[in-house]
């Protein structure tokens, strides 16, 4: 259950939206709406802790119970997806999960769990591949479990589907949406296209 | 990670205040205040004495002269050399082999980066003088000459061979800060934007990528002006004697027996200080008029094609290359020279004899260099990355030019600060020490380190880090894991420029390290004055080619590193 | 009666026991202060110390040379030499007065130091050295400062045991005589030399100190009255009147020099460089013998020669000195002591090593040394001591400084 009361960001002393509260309970994908330049982004950097300095925020967020504002952003348990796959392109693929990976699983289960993941994002054995190597879907199939794999409590998504085209993009869709029910995430997704909207079927909030 | 804060203030406290009290070390006695020496009271006295001396007027006009010509000849000659390298276009061809001779260049010319500058003047003196290596060849082909032709081509009076030796370093060192601070602007699409407009390639980068990027090389353009204008081992070897550049005037009273003459250096270093500052405020109102305030070129419409302006950038930067390239073979050549006289294109006797005669001495003198360039370098890198790191903790915004106090001593001449401070070191017991002399060194190669490494890590997508965070990923972990992995190939270049600076300081090393230290630079230098080639050969040859190796290694580690990752290379 | 007894000691021997015990007394203390002062006692406290040479470094030879001192002194005595190779002497000079200024009067950054001339007049002036101490080196006593008076008197200042003699220099010309056939023999015959020869001679810049000797070389010749430049400069007037000749005479000759007098070479090196690339016939020098090991080096043409003046040309003494604030000065004693020993000397004169003259007699040495000097070779443009004519005295340092400046108003705008 991701609580969001009263966000609102201010820029100069000006408040680039109206403030807004939001309950999105486990499994649940709910849409942020609304012109560019209105500060989506944003929303989401504060969300995870990492706002730029020059904007400042405030409202209460409140994670499984836990009040996340004042915890610094890696140990928020918040994932995120943007529209670039952002895979880091200095490690493999493989190194790109294991990243993520919380180290709790130790040697030999580390390789198992990645192992099991490329094999159900249909990239069995590339674990030492060069991601730059890798199409466009299967980078951001491999974003999307890199995320899930650092086991986090709520997902954010900042458009992640905006540069795919249309058959993959419904195709990713789907696939993180499913893996959000799935996983039992409370889910916040920013766009600006109303079929994201319509497909996550949730509730939709239309910042001003 | 509050603990980054003590970065910022660690930097100002050694760069800072060192330099402020060379500073006022400086102004006390030149307005003849030294009391060991027999100036008891202030007065203008030293002033008017300088200003009595005959040489001065032609000296600060020589001085303005090639210090400001051989910055703006640099900065526009690495602008259009950037344009054809970053665009990888040249004449609109796109043929492969075009486009590998351009990368050709641009690898070259950065690698040109980190000879110093001494090693280039003294193989360039060699080959530019009336009895120098061009002229051998030409005189080979047309037999005319058995005597050198009596030509001004070495240290002529106008300064000329000064401006071009200090051209060789400056355009390659600016070509690479416009390189490295280009991905912070989306420079491909405005040029795709510019061209589709109908406006040529050079068109394109005066009007819309040289407004946008000159903010982010000010700095630098800055450095080489005060370098140039205060520059000694470069002017010692190529500058005009009859009247030398202030600096030169300044070196020689400070070595004139006469102790009293200390005054006038003293106020000659002054003089030299205020010379930069205003050369700086003079050019930054240029900068206003030109890209502010009369903007009217960028929007009057105007195309033109650029297509010989074009050849001719190559060209230049073709010749840039040839002739640093010409410089380190030639020095080779010394170095293996037992005779080589006019007008002889060869050396007519060969021997291994220099390289024997200094093997072991050398040994000790690199070992030296060495030190003193890695523990210096690895030194600033940290300052730096902890800087840097601490810009992501604090709350207000990171002005772009907010740190400009790093590169005082980069901003201050060299001789100026220099003598000041060497009284307070020598009566803290601190010169002559190891300490004192990386510290000195650290004052030059952490702005460079600064002025490298700050636009790579800018221009890193914070997306990226954004992402690793919400991963879990803890700050240090991303420091390490992430940022300076993704940095490390110009985390390594960095490290060879940071290397190529300490290598190449001279003046810092002879006052800080009490004449006990004697690295490449201070033994090329001081075998300079002996005008023997062969042992200059060694000296010089070694000077150049160790930083050479740095930054060769630094272009290829990555790529064995990283061979498997296409995006890190 | 035991009173009786001594009562009739007469007093007279009673005195003169006093007087024995008290001279034995003094005889001891006077042999322990003279034990500690002596050489042996300072060859013992030099083992170990590290002694901090800074010595001009822009020759290769020399620095081979001074090589082969470290090595020996290390071996025979245990001190340790560095050789801090200057570009100019004078840093040296004002690092030491520095700290000096500071209140750095132990362990100073130098311990031992090549100089003369002005340099010298310097430190001496300002209290910067140690000494006398030249008396206690045992090999002083080798010097002839008879036959080379400059020993004693450097520019014209009083030695006073601040400086050990080390080597002689001697003005002289260099000429390649595969070019030059006729050689000029005075200050007129080098002008019309020059006037014939247009741009083929040239002398190095004033602050090289040849390029000043150079000029102090022309003023003496040309002046009515030489013996006045061995003192302090006067007045102004006097000043102008003396050197009124040589201003005339440097009016007339820079036309015809190298680049028509408008740039000078900055150094003596450098225009012997340009000697041997033809770009000039005839360049200054220093040090009679400099040219035959120049030769056997590489560094100059084969037909290379040296000639002098008929009247006779400007020679002086360089030494070492030891600064006051030196904290290895018996090591430093040691190293001085070991350069002016005959052995050191042989080595240096040899044209091959170095070809620096020596300044002891070599009559005061033994056989076997004197046997080594006669065997040295000569070298192939090495004049003999017989034709290096009369040798003149350096003007007071006051001179050089007027005229330099003086120079540089005529010739430097």
């Amino acid at each position: 259950m991701l609580k969001l009361e009263n966000i609102t960001l201010k820029l100069f002393e000006k408040n680039l939206f109206n403030p807004f509260s939001i309950e999105i309970s486990g499994g649940t994908i709910a849409t942020v709406m609304g012109p560019s330049g209105c500060g989506k982004s944003s929303l989401l950097s504060y969300l995870c802790g990492t706002l730029s300095s020059e904007i400042s925020g405030s409202g209460k967020i409140v994670l499984n119970g836990r009040d996340i504002q004042k915890i610094i952003p890696h140990l928020r348990k918040i994932g995120i997806l943007f529209q670039d796959d952002l895979l880091f392109p200095h490690l493999s693929v493989g190194e790109n999960l294991a990243f993520a990976l919380p180290s709790k699983f130790k040697k030999k289960e580390r390789l198992k769990k990645i192992e099991n993941v490329l094999e159900e994002i249909e990239l069995p054995g590339m674990y030492s591949k060069d991601p730059a190597t890798l199409s466009g879907g299967q980078k951001v199939r491999v974003a999307l479990m890199r995320t899930l794999l650092s086991e986090p409590e709520a997902l954010l998504l900042d458009e992640p589907f905006a540069k795919l085209d249309k058959d993959l993009r419904e195709r990713f869709r789907n696939l993180v949406f499913s893996h959000a029910r799935r996983n039992n995430l409370p889910t916040l997704l920013v766009t600006h296209d109303s079929a994201d909207a319509e497909a996550a079927g949730e509730k939709i909030i239309f910042l001003k | 990670m509050k603990i980054f804060v003590v970065f910022p203030f660690f930097i100002k406290f050694i760069f800072v205040v060192p330099i402020l009290v060379g500073i006022f070390g400086v102004l006390l006695p030149s307005f003849g205040y030294f009391p060991e020496i027999g100036g008891n009271k202030l007065s203008l006295d030293v002033f008017g004495q300088l200003i009595r001396e005959p040489t001065l007027p032609n000296s600060i006009l020589l001085t303005i002269f090639s210090g400001i010509s051989s910055t703006l000849i640099s900065l526009i000659l690495a602008i259009f050399l950037s344009a054809i390298i970053s665009s990888g276009d040249f004449l609109w061809c796109q043929k492969r082999i075009l486009a590998n001779f351009i990368v050709a260049i641009n690898r070259s010319l950065i690698s040109l980066i980190a000879i110093p500058h001494a090693a280039i003047a003294l193989g360039f003196a060699f080959l530019i003088s009336p009895s120098g290596w061009i002229i051998r060849w030409i005189s080979l082909g047309f037999s005319g000459w058995d005597t050198p032709p009596e030509l001004e081509t070495l240290q002529d009076s106008m300064g000329i061979s000064l401006i071009l030796g200090l051209l060789l370093k400056e355009t390659p060192y600016l070509l690479l800060m416009i390189l490295i601070s280009l991905p912070q602007i989306k420079f491909k699409q405005y040029i795709y934007i510019g061209q589709s407009l109908g406006y040529g390639l050079f068109d394109c980068w005066l009007k819309l990528i040289l407004p946008q990027i000159y903010p982010l090389i000010r700095l630098p353009v800055f450095a080489v002006l005060v370098f140039s204008l205060s520059v000694v081992d470069v002017a010692l070897i190529l500058g005009p004697t009859t009247p030398p550049t202030l600096s030169i005037l300044i070196m020689q009273w400070m070595e004139n027996p006469d102790i009293n003459f200390r005054f006038v250096a003293s106020a000659g270093a002054v003089l030299l200080f205020l010379i930069s500052f205003f050369s700086i405020v003079t050019w930054r109102f240029l900068e206003w008029v030109f890209l502010e305030n009369h903007n009217n070129w960028q929007i009057n419409g105007k195309r033109r094609s650029g297509k010989i302006l074009q050849i001719f950038t190559i060209l230049c930067g073709v010749i840039v290359v040839v002739i640093c390239f010409l410089n380190i073979l030639c020095l080779l050549f010394w170095s293996f020279s037992n005779r080589w006289a006019y007008p002889n294109v060869l050396p007519s006797i060969w021997t291994w004899g220099n390289w024997e005669r200094y093997w072991n001495s050398l040994q000790e003198t690199i070992l030296i260099t060495l030190e003193v360039g890695l523990i210096s370098t690895t030194i600033a890198l940290f300052l730096a990355i902890g800087y840097l790191e601490n810009e992501n903790y604090i709350k207000t915004k990171v002005k772009m030019n907010s740190f400009w106090w790093i590169y005082l001593p980069l901003l201050v001449p060299q001789a100026t600060f220099l003598l000041g401070i060497q009284i307070l070191s020598i009566s803290l017991h601190l010169d002559g020490t190891m300490i004192f002399l990386i510290w000195s060194h650290l004052l030059f190669v952490l702005p460079y380190i600064f002025l490298s490494f700050s636009d790579s890590w800018r221009s890193l997508d914070h997306r990226m880090l954004m992402t690793a965070q919400c991963l879990g990923s803890s700050p240090l972990r991303n420091l390490f894991r992430i940022k300076l992995s993704l940095l490390f190939k110009p985390l390594l270049v960095t490290m060879a420029i940071g290397l190529s600076v300490s290598i190449a300081q001279y003046l810092p090393t002879l006052f800080a390290g009490g004449g006990r230290f004697s690295t490449l630079t201070t033994e090329a230098v001081s075998y300079a004055s002996s005008g023997d080639m062969r042992v200059i050969g060694v000296f010089a040859f070694l000077q150049s080619i160790l930083p050479l190796i740095g930054i060769l290694l630094a272009f290829l580690i990555p790529k064995f590193f990283y061979r498997h990752r296409s995006e890190m290379t | 009666m035991k009173y009786n007894f001594i009562n009739k000691i007469p007093k007279i021997f009673i005195k003169f026991f006093y007087l024995l015990t008290i001279s034995v007394i003094l005889i001891f203390i006077e042999r322990v202060i003279v034990y500690a002062n002596s050489w042996d006692n300072i060859v013992s406290k030099a083992k170990g110390q590290e002694v901090y040479w800074n010595a001009w470094g822009g020759s290769a030879e020399i620095n081979d040379y001074i090589q082969w001192v470290s090595k020996r002194v290390k071996k025979d005595f245990g001190v340790i030499i560095k050789h801090v190779k200057l570009s100019n002497t004078a840093d040296a000079v004002t690092r030491i007065l520095l700290e000096k200024t500071a209140g750095r009067t132990t362990n100073g950054s130098v311990d031992l130091i090549w100089i003369n001339g002005e340099n010298f007049s310097n430190m001496k002036k300002n209290g910067l050295l140690f000494g006398p101490f030249t008396e206690e080196l045992p090999n002083f006593k080798l010097v002839d400062f008879k036959g080379k008076p400059t020993t004693l008197i450097d520019f014209n200042i009083p030695v006073d045991g601040y400086e050990a003699p080390w080597g002689m220099a001697k003005f002289n010309f260099v000429f390649d005589s595969a070019r030059v056939k006729v050689i000029p023999k005075s200050i007129p015959e080098l002008l019309n030399w020059s006037i014939s020869n247009p741009g083929r001679f040239t002398y190095p810049h004033i602050s090289d100190f040849l390029g000043s000797t150079f000029l102090m070389q022309i003023l003496i010749e040309l002046t009515d009255d030489p013996n006045i430049l061995n003192y302090p400069v006067k007045n102004i007037s006097i000043f102008k009147r003396v050197t009124e000749p040589l201003w005339n005479y440097l009016e007339k000759l820079h036309p015809y020099l190298w680049r028509s007098g408008k740039s000078f070479p900055l150094s003596n090196s450098v225009q012997l460089q340009m000697l041997n690339n033809s770009e000039i016939d005839i360049a200054l020098s220093f040090n009679p013998s400099d040219t035959s090991s120049a030769i056997a080096n590489g560094k100059l043409p084969k037909t290379s020669r040296t000639f002098v003046f008929k009247k006779g040309t400007i020679g002086n003494t360089h030494f070492v000195a030891i600064p006051f604030n030196s904290g290895s000065l018996e090591g430093a004693m040691v190293v001085s002591n070991f350069l002016i020993g005959p052995e050191a000397q042989i080595k240096k004169q040899n044209p091959e090593i170095w070809g620096d003259s020596t300044v002891l007699s070599i009559d005061k040495l033994s056989q076997k040394y004197q046997r080594k000097f006669k065997d040295l070779p000569l070298g192939i443009a090495t004049l003999p001591p017989n034709k290096l004519g009369a040798t003149q005295r350096n003007p007071h340092p006051e001179w050089k400084n007027l005229i330099d400046s003086e120079w540089k108003i005529r010739f430097s705008k």
